[in-house]
């Protein structure tokens, strides 16, 4: 099962076993990644999972489609790295992946 | 502060008052009572993901196991709760159990409507609210089944949308004269019935289900007078809010348990949230909310009431339906307002209509239009006047305007 590493702003990482075809959000939320709330449960429609991932993992992740895009306009503090972590699926190749969560979700 | 906090429900609700009050720093003990088998879990996949069978059961789940252990939660689940005594604060469980309270959240939510007619208990005639619900729709779903779907709001057309996706025969009875009519405006609403209709759902409005019939099981479906041959029947119309344990306990009810604004009940010991309240509105007036957000903000509320740091509840509620690759996006509430200002193409399957009162936004209702949904959200609670013909005039950014 691939590992993805979540890393708190306050600089605390957990590595964690994420399913394949699970979000790298339902990877936080299942195993309790302060940080991000995910009100709506993955339907792309609250922006309270925003992450940044590590730039070097960037390009092996599927591009953002629009709705992601829109959402993450309005969120909070987003830089070239900001993604909804609902909208990123895990697959094989992420093992490894770093995911940083943000100070707030608002 | 109180040692004993027991939560009557185990939805979304119950789940994230138990998140809050650790979050706040309650160190008592934590029940929470459940009178399905299973830990919290998120509904809205129900009609949508999990019915279509891309979203397996485990990952309805809103926290895992662990959460509640570590939480110091304890979870009693596959129990009803019988009655509240509030004199001696304690509740009795529908298995004879009895448990204390100091203070007792009721997160109780609610129940489908069930449709009264002839042959109503016909095997056959579905609802879905539940996981257990699905399972049991999804062991018929098969393509070329003949699906007749009661009721054409967001459960209803979900389910039709999922159905004829998956190859299924769908007709939808509306009684009605629009879908979705109590939950969006008109020009939404005539949206999604070409969309449907477009993908091949034989849509009625204005009609009503008379009576199910076969013999043992659902064969068809009279409405109107006509009968239409049917394998399977989903009635979605709608849903009753869980509240008869309140009202037994003497709770002032109307269409939902009463609470203040900071979610507590008539009982200062009581509090309530999430589908089951009768609150007060951002805007003055009492209603009830059916909203993921809705069990979320209260709950939270709740919670902070009950370890002594009230907080006032006046959120924007905010509601979501996919059908299709369409995401429907609703903040605030389209009630008393006086203009509508459409912006964008609904042939282009991208819009939005804001619902406008004395010049500022009280709601809006988006398609595939994110940036109109969450500017729509600031506007609402800004409560500030807009330039409706900016607003109309989709080469004026959003940005700009919010």
């Amino acid at each position: 099962m691939p590992k993805i590493r979540y890393i708190e702003p306050n600089g605390m990482e957990r590595d964690v076993d994420v399913p394949v075809g699970w979000s790298v959000m339902e990877g936080a939320v299942k195993n309790l990644v302060p940080g991000i709330d995910a009100d709506c449960g993955g339907a792309c429609a609250c922006a309270t999972c925003h992450v940044y991932v590590e730039p070097e993992w960037l390009d092996k992740i599927p591009p953002k489609q629009d709705m992601e895009e829109t959402m993450l306009d309005f969120a909070q503090d987003v830089k070239p790295n900001s993604r909804l972590s609902c909208q990123i699926q895990v697959t094989a190749e992420l093992d490894g992946m770093v995911i940083r969560t943000p100070k707030e979700q608002h | 502060m109180s040692q004993r906090i027991v939560i009557v429900g185990a939805g979304q609700a119950g789940a994230q008052a138990v998140a809050t009050l650790r979050a706040e720093g309650f160190t008592g003990d934590i029940t929470m009572i459940g009178d399905e088998p299973f830990p919290p879990y998120q509904r809205p996949p129900l009609s949508k993901a999990y019915l279509m069978g891309t979203l397996e059961r485990a990952r309805l789940f809103l926290k895992p196991e662990t959460f509640y252990r570590e939480s110091g939660c304890d979870l009693v689940l596959g129990t009803s709760v019988r009655s509240i005594d509030r004199k001696s604060k304690v509740v009795e469980l529908g298995d004879g159990r009895t448990l204390p309270y100091d203070l007792l959240l009721l997160a109780t939510g609610t129940r489908v409507r069930r449709i009264r007619c002839p042959g109503a208990d016909l095997p056959g005639v579905h609802y879905l609210r539940g996981i257990e619900d699905v399972d049991g729709l999804n062991a018929v779903f098969h393509p070329g089944r003949r699906l007749c779907v009661v009721g054409g709001g967001y459960i209803g057309l979900e389910v039709a949308a999922v159905a004829v996706k998956h190859g299924l025969d769908v007709t939808v009875f509306e009684a009605l004269d629009r879908v979705m009519a109590r939950a969006v405006s008109q020009p939404v609403s005539a949206f999604f019935d070409h969309v449907h209709r477009a993908a091949g759902v034989k849509l009625l409005l204005n009609t009503g289900v008379e009576a199910f019939e076969g013999s043992g099981k659902l064969e068809a479906v009279r409405a109107a007078g006509t009968i239409y041959p049917a394998d399977i029947a989903l009635v979605g119309i709608g849903v009753i809010p869980n509240m008869e344990l309140a009202r037994e306990a003497g709770l002032p009810c109307e269409d939902g348990i009463v609470v203040d604004q900071n979610c507590r009940t008539a009982d200062p010991a009581i509090f309530a949230a999430g589908d089951c309240t009768w609150h007060i509105g951002r805007e003055g007036a009492c209603l009830r909310l059916e909203s993921v957000e809705n069990a979320i903000d209260q709950a939270k509320h709740a919670a902070y009431a009950m370890v002594g740091t009230p907080r006032i509840y006046s959120e924007v509620p905010w509601f979501w339906s996919d059908q299709y690759d369409l995401k429907l996006q609703i903040a605030g509430l389209a009630r008393r307002t006086d203009q509508i200002v459409l912006r964008g193409d609904a042939a282009q399957r991208k819009f939005a209509a804001f619902h406008l009162r004395n010049g500022a936004v009280a709601a809006v209702e988006s398609v595939n239009a994110a940036s109109e949904y969450l500017v729509g959200r600031k506007l609402i609670a800004g409560g500030a006047r807009v330039d409706a013909a900016k607003l109309a005039d989709a080469s004026v950014p959003m940005k700009s305007i919010g």
